[in-house]
């Protein structure tokens, strides 16, 4: 049942490719309820299986004589973030009502890149999972390349190129795996559980969890995402930083830390104070943070300083990921999905509400418009957007970032500390690109823009209001993400980790 | 002496008689009846008559399947050489009706005649294990190839790159010939597993050495493998468009297929190891060099091509460089990983080849800026064309991602235990990252740039979209069900011992 959500998507975009030249209305249509559909099957499944516990759908094999199976399953890590996949293509596609040149085109390698996500966060086989991680690349550099904006090319081939340089060095330690493991199978459980000697887990570790993490913006190979992310369009810029980049974050801990743990304990010697990988990425994490929220700072471009807060809050992913304790990395799914939400709700705001309509992203020009005057129903959402996205309590951002903290603190008690000066940066951020953009200077006269502004359509108010809901749920009742994701994280898979490093 | 059974030998080279038979043929009807045609009705009959042909051998293939092994691999029937004379059959009836729509020649009987006599070459070439017939058959295979790649009169620059190709293979099958003399004069014997049985020893006579130094130069040209690669870019730019599609598809299968069973059958104890920090002399470092440096040079100097043809031949050394590493490998699993590999590949470069001729046809060059907005010119070319490109570039779900996948697997396998290939593997899958960066390049023309104002109508023949399709569908289904030619190629390669 739930695999249907991989084949609607595709089906949907090869419907897509048969409608007549130029049928905007009909295309845009077909993609809604291609991705409506994707969602309420994720939902209904969801609804019917609370326990979390990891359950096969499909399993057939497919080359035997490599071992290789046809494997879908879902667990509760895989429902959060199909959940998610599912609620940001939705509003994708309302905040992509405006595109008319192409747009038959646009859904194809939208609704591609969906359906390859559904795959990758389903796939139980490795040989699988790296399949749907590899085919994300080429509709994604299309849709950046031919609907993008600043410099869109560059940021579209250097993304490409980031991704497949990432997946490049998880291929490698995929094969060198299975290859060690005797070339039986790519099945994940059966490849976490080979006994991979300690030298071996040591190499493979940290060129396997480098090369997811590359794509969840891992500092310093993160300068892809803010170019990326303010080529993009709108929809694609949501879809990059809501669901993309978490495909990395779920790679890491989905396959680099399962298949490896024994790369995550210590090396038995310092370099610096650190004494494992563990440390290493756990550093990184930190500097991401403080780095992405210092550079959102001083930026002067509108959606260069979201794009910097998404390296800030991955940070906070791979940060949760490190702790190694089960609140940490609880929080580090949580994180995944409200960043996920937040970051698209800020990009729709930005590239859909504000830039498509006064054509500029520069605050200093943006300010003295007095936006919030004409358009209040962006400058209330972008409000409600930076309160979740600083982790005011009531949102989904508050518990994420709460838990994580705990699990910092359980594990790396001086990182909480910087963690917390982030945290202060990162209101300071989101305070100032809210002043800048929507509000200006107190007696500063007010000019009429001229021609006026058109007005916030429905389309984008019910893309906004979903994404706030979605955040707001999980605020005021994190249990009902919680609860299938602690049984996730303690099922067999994730044994090899509990019994290592886990604390 | 040994008795020979004439009938049998006829039974068995049955496939090849079809396709001579046919080329005669086709030469026939070509000069006797349709002399006053015009070209296009010409090139109709002559590539479907050749289809039909080919078709025929195809049939008897698999109809009447034969095993034997006649005087010692002089000629041999077993599944194996079976699929591989099936897959090359295919490729040239592809190449056949490609070539229906061209306009570059009026010899169409001629043109079509060597086509079916570089198949027979190649089914020979493939169905024997004796030098002395792997050599003959590789003439009849070149010689054919030159002339095709010069077939192209009207432009001179075909007839330079001819030349080219014709010279630097001369050379070559001098090369070729001293070290097959070299080893007769060690073994006094031409069959490869006489040869393999008595240059087996401790330690290599100075005199393998050469052999293996030679023959290894006498193929890395056929395969277009650094540093023997010259005649690649120009031949693949100036030739005509089915030309250049048939020397990069069906003669790369066959000559990977001699250069694998040369070298694991015909120099079984001389390997030698490339395992890194642990070389030990043989042919198998040497082609590690040699595909070293193929996917070096191939794929950085792709980036800067401008002309898609010469970008398809420096992509098409650095693929000769993967393959080289299954060769290396030498384990029946690479074996299989070499073929599903090469075959897929070709599938791919006869696609693009195809896409480019209608290019040509319609925009009047190859060159990077003539695929400008072709999307919203043709969108089921374009269509193809990316599946092709992407294919070759290694993208899921394509053939060209599974036969990557799987040769590094059977290449990391080969040394059991230990990773000592492992450098290989990280080089080759270091440089595919590379690739996709000109490879992108392509499609970005394609999909991304803006139709120029002064586009003309832009209309793609019918047959030819057909075709693309067919051979887009087939990359795709190779790619999503790697199963359905892996069993087949597993299963003969078991059958066949090799």
């Amino acid at each position: 049942m739930l695999a249907w959500t991989i084949y609607i998507s595709f089906l949907g975009a090869a419907g897509l490719l048969l409608l007549p030249r130029g049928s905007v209305a009909a295309a845009r249509l077909l993609a809604l309820l291609t991705a409506v559909a994707g969602f309420g099957i994720t939902l209904a499944y969801f609804l019917h299986h609370q326990t979390g516990e990891m359950l096969t759908i499909t399993r057939m094999p497919w080359v035997p004589s490599l071992g290789i199976e046809y494997h879908l399953a879902a667990d509760g890590i895989s429902l959060t973030l199909l959940l998610l996949t599912g609620i940001i293509a939705i509003t994708g596609i309302l905040f992509s009502w405006d595109i008319i040149e192409r747009t038959k085109e646009f859904f194809v390698f939208y609704l591609l890149l969906i359906a390859a996500v559904y795959g990758v966060f389903l796939s139980y086989d490795l040989f699988l999972l790296f399949v749907f991680y590899e085919i994300v690349i080429i509709p994604k550099y299309f849709l950046i390349a031919i609907w993008g904006s600043t410099r869109r090319e560059y940021g579209a081939m250097k993304l490409a190129l980031y991704s497949f340089v990432g997946s490049a060095m998880v291929l490698i330690g995929l094969i060198a795996a299975y290859v060690v493991a005797g070339a039986k199978s790519t099945s994940l459980s059966e490849l976490a559980q080979f006994p991979f000697s300690l030298h071996f887990q040591m190499l493979a570790f940290p060129l396997v969890f480098v090369g997811f993490a590359i794509l969840a913006g891992l500092w310093p190979f993160h300068t892809w995402a803010p170019t990326g992310h303010v080529a993009a369009p709108t929809a694609a810029s949501m879809l990059l930083a809501g669901v993309v980049m978490k495909l990395g974050a779920y790679g890491c801990l989905r396959v680099a830390m399962t298949l490896f743990p024994l790369g995550l304990g210590p090396w038995g010697f310092h370099v610096l104070a650190l004494g494992s990988w563990r440390d290493v990425f756990a550093l990184l994490a930190v500097i991401g943070i403080i780095y992405g929220a210092l550079v959102a700072l001083v930026q002067k471009d509108f959606k260069f300083v979201i794009g910097y807060s998404s390296v800030s809050h991955m940070g906070f992913i791979l940060l949760g990921l490190m702790t190694l304790n089960q609140i940490g990395l609880t929080g580090a799914v949580m994180q995944m999905y409200s960043h996920g939400i937040l970051a698209g709700l800020m990009f729709a705001v930005v590239g859909r509400m504000v830039y498509a309509r006064t054509h500029t992203r520069e605050l200093a020009i943006l300010g003295p418009m007095n936006l919030y005057k004409f358009i209040p129903f962006a400058a209330v959402t972008f409000i409600l957007a930076g309160m979740a996205s600083m982790g005011l309590p009531g949102f989904s951002g508050f518990w994420a970032e709460l838990m994580i903290l705990v699990g910092v603190w359980r594990s790396y008690p001086t990182f909480a500390l910087c963690v917390g000066f982030g945290l202060v940066i990162g209101v300071i951020y989101i305070w100032c690109a809210m002043q800048k953009a929507f509000f200006a200077e107190p007696g500063a006269v007010s000019v009429p823009l001229n021609p006026p502004l058109p007005p916030i359509s429905f389309p984008e108010r019910l893309g906004a209001i979903i994404l706030i809901c979605a955040s707001v749920l999980v605020g005021i009742y994190p249990q009902v993400l919680r609860n299938v994701i602690v049984p996730a994280l303690n099922s067999p898979l994730f044994e090899g980790l509990r019994r290592g490093s886990w604390q | 002496m040994i008795a020979i059974n004439y009938a049998q030998l006829l039974r068995l080279a049955m496939p090849e008689v079809i396709v001579v038979a046919t080329a005669l043929i086709v030469m026939a009807t070509d000069l006797l009846v349709l002399r006053r045609c015009k070209t296009a009705v010409r090139f109709s009959v002559a590539a479907v008559l050749g289809s039909l042909g080919c078709a025929a051998a195809i049939v008897r293939l698999l109809l009447a399947p034969e095993t034997a092994n006649i005087l010692d691999g002089m000629l041999i029937a077993n599944p194996l050489t079976h699929l591989l004379q099936i897959a090359l059959l295919v490729l040239s009836v592809f190449t056949l009706l490609l070539s229906i729509n061209s306009k570059f020649t009026e010899h169409v009987g001629e043109f079509v005649l060597l086509i079916l006599v570089a198949t027979a070459g190649m089914l020979f070439l493939v169905a024997t294990q004796d030098l002395l017939v792997i050599f003959i058959s590789l003439e009849l295979l070149s010689l054919s190839l030159y002339i095709l790649a010069a077939f192209n009169k009207r432009s001179a620059q075909s007839w330079e790159a001819a030349l080219k190709y014709y010279l630097f293979g001369g050379m070559s099958a001098a090369f070729l010939l001293f070290g097959f003399s070299l080893l007769y004069g060690l073994s006094n014997s031409t069959s490869l597993s006489h040869i393999a049985a008595a240059i087996h020893g401790p330690a290599l006579n100075p005199l393998l050495v050469i052999a293996i130094g030679t023959t290894a130069i006498g193929l890395g040209f056929k395969v277009a493998a650094v540093p023997f690669h010259f005649w690649a870019p120009d031949v693949y730019q100036c030739a005509s468009a089915p030309s250049a599609a048939f020397i990069a598809s069906g003669s790369k299968v066959a000559s990977f297929f001699l250069f694998f069973q040369l070298m694991a059958l015909g120099f079984v104890g001389a390997e030698g190891s490339a395992a890194w920090s642990h070389l030990v002399r043989g042919w198998v470092p040497v082609l590690a060099l040699m595909a070293t440096a193929s996917m070096l040079l191939g794929n950085l100097v792709a980036i800067r091509q401008t002309s898609l043809r010469r970008l398809l031949a420096y992509s098409a050394i650095a693929h000769a460089g993967y393959m080289l590493l299954a060769v290396l490998a030498h384990t029946q699993q690479s074996l299989a990983a070499l073929l599903y590999y090469v075959i897929t590949y070709a599938l791919a470069t006869l696609g693009a080849f195809a896409v480019i001729a209608v290019v040509e046809d319609q925009k009047g060059g190859d060159d990077l800026s003539n695929f400008d907005g072709l999307s919203r010119q043709s969108p089921v070319l374009s269509f193809c064309l990316a599946i092709f490109i992407l294919s070759l570039a290694g993208i899921p779900p394509l053939a060209g991602f599974f036969a990557k996948f799987y040769l590094f697997v059977a290449v990391l396998n080969s040394a059991s235990g230990s990773m000592g290939l492992l450098w290989l593997v990280v080089l080759a899958i270091a440089m595919s990252a590379v690739s996709l960066y000109y490879y992108l390049r392509v499609l970005k023309r394609v999909y991304v740039a803006p139709l120029p104002a002064d586009a003309n109508k832009f209309n793609s023949p019918v047959l030819s979209q057909v075709l693309l399709l067919l051979l887009a569908a087939s990359v795709i289904l190779f790619g999503c069900a790697p199963q359905l030619m892996l069993r087949w190629i597993e299963t003969a390669i078991r059958a066949s011992g090799l």
